[in-house]
């Protein structure tokens, strides 16, 4: 309890590969909720210790298959009612979800938690530079109001430059 | 590129045409430049197109005869779960039973399977999955526990022992109004489907609506809000269908209402931060069942009183239970943690279904031998 700031939490964990469960490592963080104004996003700092594993390859294969797309991409509802996800879509899926975390962190407070519940649509946007962009609109969960909350998100995406989340909006529930 | 589906036939007469994407804007311009008007009559050939297929695969799936051949690692409608339960009672009828305890806001009954060994009034254990339509491994669990009662009642010495003593009730879809509507409309749907105030928004949620804390913090008064409590406890038909069953019966012992995701095993309170008299026991029976559930697979529970491991929820199932004097109450929240959550793959079923018998299980036959 950090008086007239906010509360401060000290974090340890432990990173999970999504995709290798033996892969882990070990990760401090802290993150400072502030007080008040709950339109400021909580301060995070984190320290990784070791290293995170190398996926140019993969990066390369995924960024080298939509540049060589004819049309652009264009998908809905990933996972589907019954949790399927196609392999193509699996990239686009994690992409997804990273840069929902982004959001998430923009929008959390002490009383919010958030989950990437479903992408509802995407669609790739052309770009003339060397970047992918997708424009997402996904359905986040918010567990404390059970509130399904769909939001807009704008991807950038570079295996070199990472991610970036160019442009977020929350989107009116339906009815 | 235009697929014209009613072709011209002269001036005065419609026509209709399917545009490709890429063509729209141009066309557009061309009728609007030359004073055609136009309308649209479908947004979306592919969505249409790819529903269609999706109806058409499903249909040509035969009803399965009998519960062997019945596919419990795929997720199914309403129709193909309330013929399963009669083909389950048709096969095994010494043992299960149908009751219809209500039905719902839109008139669809309310199914409940009674396994029974004989006597008369037996103290019970009571099940309930799919009270919010959208935690669809609930619903497909619930279809897997009515199987392995029916497969392993003889042979399972615990469960052979539970029975002997107590009947089991178990409710599959326990808001089949919202299930139908995930089908539909929209998979996300979690509430019941009434309409109470002069609000446009429709549906009260079935966790919140119960006679413990009613209205108090930790539901919504918001008829729009996920949470919503509705305008007064057992508001709903499907909850007070469970509510006259419960009182009716008398003799239930243990009572387990089963949600996703978290993973978590729960006893009350949630509307209140007080401790349950019963807490110590409650807390020493969900180590036990949670260890049991992971055993199987490694999958990882937590537990505690609903207050101190999620939220305060007021208006909740197992508080009212609790206080109606069944000590054995518990929720579940089955899996996963978030990554897929209400989505959960479908191969992922029967592994869910599987480590939380083992913890139902542990319950059942904790009540089982202490009996009160």
């Amino acid at each position: 309890d950090i008086g007239d700031v906010g509360h401060k939490y000290h974090l340890e964990l432990v990173l999970e590969d999504v995709l290798d469960k033996d892969s882990t490592v070990n990760c401090t963080a802290e993150v400072l909720y502030h007080l008040g104004n709950k339109n400021i996003a909580p301060d995070v700092h984190f320290t990784i210790e070791g290293e995170l594993k190398n996926t140019d390859e993969a990066d390369n294969i995924f960024y080298n298959r939509i540049k060589s797309l004819e049309k652009e991409l264009v998908a809905e509802n990933i996972p589907d009612s019954h949790g399927n996800v196609s392999p193509e879509m699996e990239p686009i899926r994690l992409l997804a979800w990273v840069a929902s975390g982004y959001v998430i962190w923009q929008n959390s407070t002490e009383n919010t938690k958030f989950q990437l519940a479903q992408i509802k649509h995407v669609k790739q946007v052309k770009r003339s530079d060397e970047y992918l962009e997708f424009d997402y609109m996904i359905l986040l969960h918010e567990m404390v109001s059970q509130e399904i909350i769909p939001w807009q998100m704008t991807v950038l995406w570079h295996p070199q430059h990472g991610v970036q989340v160019t442009q977020d909006s929350r989107q009116p529930k339906h009815a | 590129q235009l697929d014209f589906w009613l072709a011209p036939r002269g001036p005065g007469h419609p026509v209709d045409v399917r545009v490709p994407f890429a063509s729209l804007q141009p066309l557009k311009a061309h009728l609007e430049a030359n004073g055609v008007s136009y309308s649209i009559m479908i947004e979306d050939v592919q969505a249409l197109v790819d529903h269609e297929q999706m109806e058409m695969l499903r249909s040509r799936r035969q009803l399965p005869l009998s519960t062997n051949t019945f596919d419990y690692a795929t997720y199914h409608s309403l129709d193909e779960i309330y013929a399963f339960m009669d083909l389950l009672v048709a096969e095994k009828p010494n043992l299960v039973s149908k009751l219809e305890i209500g039905r719902s806001t839109e008139n669809r009954p309310l199914y409940v399977l009674k396994f029974s060994k004989g006597g008369k009034n037996r103290p019970a254990v009571w099940i309930d999955t799919g009270i919010h339509s959208r935690e669809w491994v609930t619903q497909a669990s619930g279809v897997w526990f009515a199987k392995k009662i029916v497969l392993d009642h003889e042979n399972d010495k615990d469960l052979a022992s539970i029975l002997d003593k107590m009947d089991i009730f178990l409710e599959i879809v326990t808001n089949p109004d919202g299930f139908v509507f995930t089908q539909t409309q929209n998979r996300m749907w979690r509430k019941t489907r009434s309409r109470h105030s002069d609000s446009t928004c429709i549906g009260v949620d079935p966790n919140r609506n119960w006679d413990a804390g009613f209205g108090g913090p930790g539901a919504s008064r918001n008829p729009c809000s996920e949470t919503y409590h509705g305008p007064y406890a057992n508001s709903e038909p499907e909850v007070k269908a469970i509510v006259d069953f419960v009182k009716n019966h008398g003799n239930i012992k243990a009572f387990v209402s089963i949600h996703s995701y978290s993973q978590l095993l729960l006893y009350p309170y949630g509307y209140t931060s007080t401790p349950v008299p019963d807490q110590k026991e409650l807390h020493q029976i969900s180590e036990k069942a949670v260890a049991a559930l992971s055993s199987l697979y490694g999958t990882n529970y937590k537990y505690g009183s609903i207050i101190t491991t999620i939220y305060q929820a007021s208006g909740g199932t197992i508080d009212w239970t609790y206080n109606q004097g069944i000590k054995y109450s518990f929720t579940f929240e089955l899996r996963d943690t978030g990554r897929y959550g209400f989505l959960l793959p479908a191969k992922q079923i029967v592994p869910t279904a599987q480590e939380t018998w083992l913890a139902l299980k542990v319950i059942m036959l904790h009540a089982q031998g202490h009996l009160y």
